[in-house]
Parts: C-alpha cells; structure tokens; sequence
C-alpha cells in the first residue's frame, strides 16, 4: 500500500495540518508520500522531505499551481492517485475545496473529516455537528480522505530524508483565478493549533469590547476564537469562527467568554482537554460540558482574571 | 441568467439529535425538518440576483422522500420560480445517497436544465460531508466557488469572495460556475402568508433516479454509528481566585 499526502503550505512553509494528515496516513500503514503543488516552492519540498517517515516527495512547481485553485491542483491529485491506495488531505479550507473535486475525476466517494482509523478501509468521522459517531467502511478502490487535524498527532517535521521528485502540472484549466487574499495579521498562535484559546461571543457586546479577550488571550500566550454570532457581529474575522461549520480545536485549555454553548459551537471546542466558561446566565448551555463554570459578567471577571494571572 | 439551487431536507439545525438504539443511525421519527440552512442562504442569494434583474428563472431541485416536497414549497415561498424532486426512499443522511450520487443527479439535471450558474450550501448539517458541490463542477468541468461570502457578477465573470482559513479570499470565476454557500452570504427572508400561498399553485415536478440514469448503490456502508464519548463538566467555581488556583494546580494547564 501507498500513500499519497497532500501538502497544505503558501509556498513558502507547510502547514501544520499537513503534519496531522501524515499522522493519520502512519496510522493507515504504508509508504507515505508528499505531493507539494505551488508556485516557487522548492523551499517547501525540502521542508517536507525532512519530516519523519516520509519515503518520497513529489513536487510540481508552476505558476497556475501558486494559490491550490482546484481547477487546476484537482486534475493533478487525480492523475497522480491512480497509483495510490489512499489520498489523504487536511480537512481545512484548502483540503475541503479540491479534494471532493480529485474525488469525483476518480468516481470515488470521499471520506470527510475522519476523527480515527480503524483499518485501511474503515474509518470513524463525526456527523450531525459531533452528536454522533459514525463508523465507514469503503468499497473504493482507492480512498480520498480528509482529516480532522486535532483526532492526529503530528509527525515530526524533522528526522526523515525523503528524494525529491519533480512532476509537471497540468496546466491551466482557465475557469478561474486568484485575485487577492486579506489576511488579518497576528502575532499570536495559529487557532487550530493553540494550546491556549480564549473564545469570546455575542455576550461581548461589540468589536471593541473584544479587546478584554484580545488582553487575556495575550496574558496567556493563546490564540482567539469566536462563536459564529461574535463574526456575524463583526467583533471578530471570519477566520476565528470555532465550530460545526468554523474551525475544529482541541487546546489544552479552551475559555468561552460570553458564549451559550450551541451545539454548532460545541461541535468545534468540545474535545478541548479543560474547558472554562464565564457567563452570567447560571443555565446556559455551555456550563454542561465546562470543568470550570464561573458565572457573572463577563466585564468583571475577564479583567480580573487577566490582571491575576 | 438561469440558476439552479440544489437544496436538501435535513433535521432541523435546532433538534439535539439521538443515536438509534441499534446503532444504525439516527433516530428520524417524528423530528421536525427543515431546508439546509445553507441551502436557504443559496435560493435567497437566487432571488437577490433575480430581484437585481441579474437572474431570469430560479429552479430548485432536491433528491429525497415524497415529504421533501414542502422544502421546495419553503424555497418557491422564499422567490424560486419551479421544483424538482428526484424522488428516492433510500436514506439521504447516512448510508443511502451519498454526495458522489446527488452530484451526478445534479450534472444529469444541469444537462437538461442548462443553467448558467448553480448556487448550493457547502455542506450538509446531517453528514456534514462539504463535497457536492466541488464534485458538480468537476463532473460538469465548470469553475467553483466554494464557502463564498459575497458574490458578484457582471456578464460571464463572477466574482466570488471565499471565506477561507487564513482570512478572506477572492477569486474570478468564468461562469458556468459552481457557488456554494458560506454563513454570512447574507440573511434569508421570512416567507409572508401570500407567498406561502402563491409558492403551492407553482409547478413541482417529481421524476425518477432511473430516468436520470443514476445508481445510488452506497460505496460507503455504515458499520455503526453511536453517541460520542459523554463529556462530564457541570463543575462551577465561585470566584476568580477559585479558578486561578484550579487552574494551576489542579488541572495544570496555565
Ligand atoms: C448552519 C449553522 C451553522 C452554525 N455554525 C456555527 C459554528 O460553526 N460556530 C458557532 O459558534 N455557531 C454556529 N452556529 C450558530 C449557533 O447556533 C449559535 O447561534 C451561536 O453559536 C451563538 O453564539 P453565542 O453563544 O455567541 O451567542 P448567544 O447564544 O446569543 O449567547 C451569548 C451568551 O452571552 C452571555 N452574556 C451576555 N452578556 C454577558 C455578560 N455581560 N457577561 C457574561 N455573559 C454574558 C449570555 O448569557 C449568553 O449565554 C451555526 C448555526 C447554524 C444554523
Ligand atoms: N439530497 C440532496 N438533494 C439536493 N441537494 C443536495 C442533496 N444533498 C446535498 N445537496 C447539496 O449539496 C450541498 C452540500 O452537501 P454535502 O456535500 O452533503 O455536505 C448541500 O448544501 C445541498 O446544496
């Protein structure tokens, strides 16, 4: 059996998930390869053939490969997983794009989000927003598989010496093209991969009383997150929106500030290792799945926290 | 312009749903259920277009029971002009027709329709598999427009903005084209009693998966499925300090 992994990185670094995907992929047992699709991206092909227990990396450099548009990676992912008994990619924005679409040029049925494998045709994935664990077993030929990051521990980036091999794309498909990407800068850890994160929701009021998380967080070393009603408020980006259909984390220690606790959200925090929650509704939701409930105003409690910690 | 909205009938986003006894799924009996809340955000963004003078025809279209009929009538009260149910008794959650199939019902279904563009959710909130749409533009080799939170379009380019895990992406499309959905696309309508009522007398039509040539034999069989490991919490502290101290010394995290 052969692996094939699909790297996540912006041409100049590889993404964390990437080491979760090659987690899952040891669990699977076989030869793991990486495939490294960019623009100018020779600097993330090495980085990738030194992560431990990666046998080969294939790395196709073109322009119309810069920006993982799936018109033009998804030809390249399917061509190339004819040869391979499984196709993994990190279930993040980049990984839920391109590999449904890999998917279908093959006639295969992609997996989602696998949280475990139990052989390599059966895996278990949440559904019904984590209420329920379902167990599937493949008659694909080959699988497709994307891999929810925090269900995986990730592999060293260091200790392997795979051969780099260079693959051509496909060319340009023509249907489409990158105009431009808005990044809010940080400084502060990634969210999916924090080990701290201070999470604030409608309960804050307005974008800058978010400063009290923002303050918090930063006393903590962690990253920020928000419930989908503090991003549809505009307090926060998009990008921090933790849940169902957000981003899924498992810090060691998660504090939701002024968050209910539906179950969406729920969906994306639940397996955090200690949870905390501040809230002045002694009923709300949140308190149910929380270690450490502390119930008041939020406006007291956050900056006094911040201030004894 | 013509569009077409694929739309599912799922378990309403607010039922806390329970696992069968014998592990073969999730109990469907007597819950209440809705559109796809993505789905909904997909035929109100039709409608805008249409309301812009940008769209001519909305069809809706759904692969589900007999019942799931009154999610069509829901989206024609919302502004679709027509429906199609592609009519199954298999399950549409788990174990029965999987992304793979409604995306080739789809492509069959856009072949006669021949719509310009296709708006859809991202994913289902019952399989939460997030693949249909990115299949249905492979199948039909058209462009996509995945998680978009703002679409424009002036001729035959559409441009989409993408809600993506670094920030906000955008990208030109060259239409036809494939959008699906993300939360914050916009905010759909509460349908008033008249359109509720001029949505019945609107033309539904039912066909078959045969007569599309599709098979929804599943490649994936469910083994099982159960509740996730119970997470015991409900432990309150009553002041900072308390917590600070816990914090530390107890669960060791800080
Ligand atoms: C299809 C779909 C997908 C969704 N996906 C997601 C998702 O991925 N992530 C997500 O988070 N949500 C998601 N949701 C939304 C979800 O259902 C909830 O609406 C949302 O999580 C609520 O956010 P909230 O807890 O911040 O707001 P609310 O539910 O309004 O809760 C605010 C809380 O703040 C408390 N509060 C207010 N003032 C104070 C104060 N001064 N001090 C202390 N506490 C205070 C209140 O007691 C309340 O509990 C989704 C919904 C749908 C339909
Ligand atoms: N049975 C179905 N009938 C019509 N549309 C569907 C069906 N299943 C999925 N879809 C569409 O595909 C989107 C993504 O679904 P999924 O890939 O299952 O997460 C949904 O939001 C719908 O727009």
């Amino acid at each position: 059996m052969s692996i094939l992994v699909i790297a996540e990185h912006d041409n100049k670094t590889i993404a964390n998930a990437s080491l979760n995907a090659i987690g899952a992929a040891h669990k699977i047992h076989g030869d793991i390869h990486v495939l490294v699709a960019g623009s100018s991206c020779g600097q993330v092909a090495d980085a990738a053939a030194k992560i431990a227990g990666v046998a080969k990396v294939l790395k196709a450099d073109a322009p119309e490969l810069g920006h993982g548009l799936a018109e033009n990676l998804a030809p390249l992912i399917a061509d190339l997983g004819k040869d391979y008994s499984h196709v993994l990619a990190p279930s993040s924005t980049f990984g839920k794009n391109v590999l449904p679409r890999a998917a279908a040029l093959l006639d295969v049925q992609q997996i989602s989000d696998i949280s475990a494998v139990i052989d390599a045709d059966t895996f278990e994935r949440p559904v019904y927003a984590g209420n329920a664990i379902a167990t599937v077993k493949s008659s694909d030929g080959i699988k497709l598989i994307t891999v929810r990051g925090t269900n995986f521990d990730a592999v060293a980036a260091e200790g392997g010496s795979a051969e780099i091999e260079d693959i051509s794309s496909k060319g340009d498909s023509g249907l489409s093209s990158f105009d431009k990407l808005d990044v809010v800068e940080s400084d502060r850890p990634e969210l999916t991969s924090a080990n701290i994160v201070v999470s604030g929701g409608r309960g804050l009021g307005s974008k800058e009383n978010f400063a009290i998380i923002e303050k918090l967080a930063d006393k903590l070393g962690g990253a920020i997150g928000a419930s989908r009603a503090a991003v549809d408020a505009g307090y926060v980006a998009n990008d921090m929106q933790v849940g169902q259909t957000g981003k899924v984390v498992a810090p060691s220690l998660y504090i939701a500030v002024g968050i209910s606790g539906a179950i969406q959200h729920l969906a994306g925090m639940k397996d955090s290792k200690v949870i905390v929650a501040i809230n002045k509704d002694a009923d709300a939701p949140i308190f149910e799945i929380a270690d450490y409930g502390l119930v008041g105003d939020l406006f007291e409690i956050v900056p006094e926290l911040t201030d004894k910690l | 312009m013509k569009i077409l909205v694929p739309i599912k009938r799922v378990v309403d986003y607010n039922v806390k749903v329970r696992v069968k006894a014998d592990q073969s799924g999730v109990e469907l009996a007597n819950v209440k259920m809705s559109v796809n809340p993505f789905d909904e955000i997909a035929v109100e963004e039709a409608v805008r277009l249409k309301e812009a003078g940008k769209a001519s025809e909305i069809v809706v279209v759904t692969i589900g029971p007999e019942k799931a009929q009154e999610q069509i009538r829901t989206a024609m009260a919302i502004g679709a002009d027509r429906g199609i149910l592609v009519k199954t008794d298999a399950p549409i959650d788990l174990g029965g027709v999987e992304p793979l199939a409604v995306a080739k019902t789809l492509k069959a279904l856009v072949e006669k329709e021949k719509p310009d563009l296709v708006i859809m959710g991202k994913q289902s909130i019952d399989d939460d598999s997030n693949q249909t749409g990115q299949m249905l533009s492979a199948l039909l080799g058209w462009s996509q427009g995945t998680f978009a939170s703002k679409v424009e379009i002036d001729g035959d380019a559409v441009k989409v903005t993408r809600e993506v895990d670094g920030g906000l992406e955008t990208l030109s499309l060259k239409a036809p084209a494939i959008i699906t959905t993300d939360l914050r696309l916009n905010e759909p309508r509460f349908a008033k009693l008249p359109d509720i009522m001029k949505a019945k007398k609107k033309e539904l039509e039912v066909v078959e998966p045969a007569a599309l040539g599709v098979d929804y034999t599943p490649r994936l069989s469910i083994v099982k499925v159960v509740e996730p490991p119970k997470r015991v919490g409900g432990g309150k502290v009553s002041s900072v300090d308390e917590l600070v101290d816990k914090l530390k010394n107890e669960a060791k995290v800080i």
